[in-house]
């Protein structure tokens, strides 16, 4: 059942970047593209409990600060070693200016 | 005493779970403040300096070598073949650090093939070190699940000093290619490599093997010793400083911490060194965030430094420590060196006393 939730404003994020957002006691990770699109996904990488959000954004791929881990944000791919376990992706839309994630 | 060492050493041992039920494993590490915007600057990567690196690297050796083909059989063979080996033996480690990271390349394929070159080159088998030095990072000189800790307490130093020649690793690592080949992993690899990653260990060995197995017919064929002195024996002639570097990151500091800055050590380097080390010698900067590939290394200590102790002024200011620290812990396993922060420097993340870099066995302080 969709449960859609106010994540950030679409300004709260640069271009090919990624922010935290906590819910329900939850990390979710929050993702411009660089032509404009919002993604989220889980907050920590399948690899270890290590935070998305500090990582480094290349195109459609997010880097694990951690050990590299690179995770293909839009599907939620893990690309290989060291993460071999995909990550959960969540329905995003903007509304008025306001990023909305299904967290359902 | 060595058995027991040993033990307390083995990711197949006690300490390992011991670890784990300490909180030691997987844990959380201190880490300096940077704004998120310098640190994706810092984090960001191109292609154009590890090419130009890489092409100075390689096109040195094709120098070296060639000069020493040249020569061959004379003295004068000596001083290039010495180069080419320091090059292929010992600065293949940091390349094949770097790109193990991924952060070596922009250009995820010309990261993987040099990770692959520099792995045949130091004799490491891609997929197993690829896991090992990602438990290093995850549990830096933590006893029982760190797979990379050179100098142990007390430190097994004919195995140490033996090494500046390869003459553990080298045996070490075909009795591994062997037994990779035939399809089985250690005990210990087994504990962090996963199952679906392990038929490239397998494949990889069997490749090696055969080069080096064409490598000594061509010598048997040829009766010389130049094929062998080109391929693979400068693993064992040229190894030498590559240890000279790598004990500078940990030998002699705390284990069983949580914060960098008590067991890894950042030494200054001329440039010489700093391009034959692609600037691992910034360690504790690489420690706290290892996705800063190394060309950008001393951008990140100045960002850092102010959280730190003060540098090693040298590679000699660094081994006027350890030696003696290495030493000292023949007879007291719990001493280690522990520096002093800068004035205003964050405090270190101590969060039990298990952690204050003695290194206490965690088998019976816990079961205790």
């Amino acid at each position: 059942m969709a449960q859609w939730i106010a994540a950030c404003s679409t300004g709260d994020i640069d271009p090919e970047d990624v922010i935290p957002f906590d819910h329900g006691g939850s990390a979710y990770a929050v993702y411009r593209s660089p032509d404009g699109a919002y993604y989220a996904t889980d907050g920590h990488c399948s690899h270890e409990q290590t935070l998305l959000c500090d990582g480094l954004v290349m195109g459609d791929v997010i880097e694990c600060p951690k050990h590299n881990g690179r995770f293909d944000y839009t599907s939620g791919k893990a690309l290989g070693a060291p993460v071999l376990v995909d990550l959960r992706t969540y329905p995003t839309r903007v509304i008025d200016g306001t990023v909305y994630i299904d967290v359902g | 005493m060595g058995r027991e060492r040993l033990a307390r050493y083995s990711l197949a041992g006690p300490e390992n779970q011991a670890a784990v039920d300490a909180g030691l494993a997987g844990a959380i590490w201190f880490r300096s403040e940077v704004p998120r915007k310098r640190m994706k600057e810092l984090m960001r990567r191109s292609d154009y300096p590890a090419i130009r690196d890489t092409a100075i690297w390689l096109g040195l050796m094709a120098l070296f070598a060639g000069l020493g083909i040249a020569f061959w059989g004379s003295w004068w063979a000596v001083p290039f073949f010495l180069a080419y080996g320091v090059l292929y033996g010992s600065t293949s480690d940091s390349r094949w650090h770097e790109t193990g990271h991924g952060t070596a390349f922009r250009s995820r394929w010309l990261d993987e093939a040099l990770y692959q070159l520099a792995s045949f080159m130091i004799m490491r088998d891609p997929t197993v070190w690829r896991w090992s030095h990602t438990r290093h990072h995850t549990d830096t000189l933590i006893l029982g699940r760190d797979p990379e800790i050179a100098a142990m307490r007390p430190a097994r130093l004919a195995r140490l000093l033996a090494n500046f020649f390869g003459l553990v690793d080298v045996p070490v690592a075909f009795r591994l290619m062997f037994l990779h080949a035939t399809g089985r992993l250690t005990a210990e690899e087994a504990d962090f490599v996963p199952e679906p990653e392990r038929h490239k260990v397998y494949r990889t060995a069997r490749i090696d093997l055969a080069i080096y197995a064409v490598t000594v017919a061509s010598a048997v064929a040829f009766r010389s010793w130049l094929p062998v002195v080109l391929i693979g024996g400068p693993r064992i002639y040229g190894a030498f400083m590559l240890n000279v570097y790598a004990l500078t990151q940990h030998a002699g500091m705390g284990e069983n911490v949580l914060d960098h800055r008590l067991n890894t050590r950042t030494v200054k380097m001329c440039v010489v060194n700093r391009f034959l080390y692609w600037n691992m010698n910034y360690h504790v900067e690489h420690h706290m965030f290892p996705m800063v590939p190394y060309y950008r290394l001393p951008e990140l200590h100045e960002e850092v430094k102010h959280d730190c102790a003060p540098v090693y002024p040298s590679l000699w200011a660094a081994y006027k420590e350890i030696l003696p620290a290495i030493l000292r812990q023949l007879k007291d396993q719990e001493y280690y060196v522990r520096r002093e922060l800068l004035p205003g420097a964050a405090p270190f993340n101590e969060p039990t006393p298990l952690n204050d870099g003695r290194a206490q066995p965690l088998s019976t302080v816990t079961a205790a």
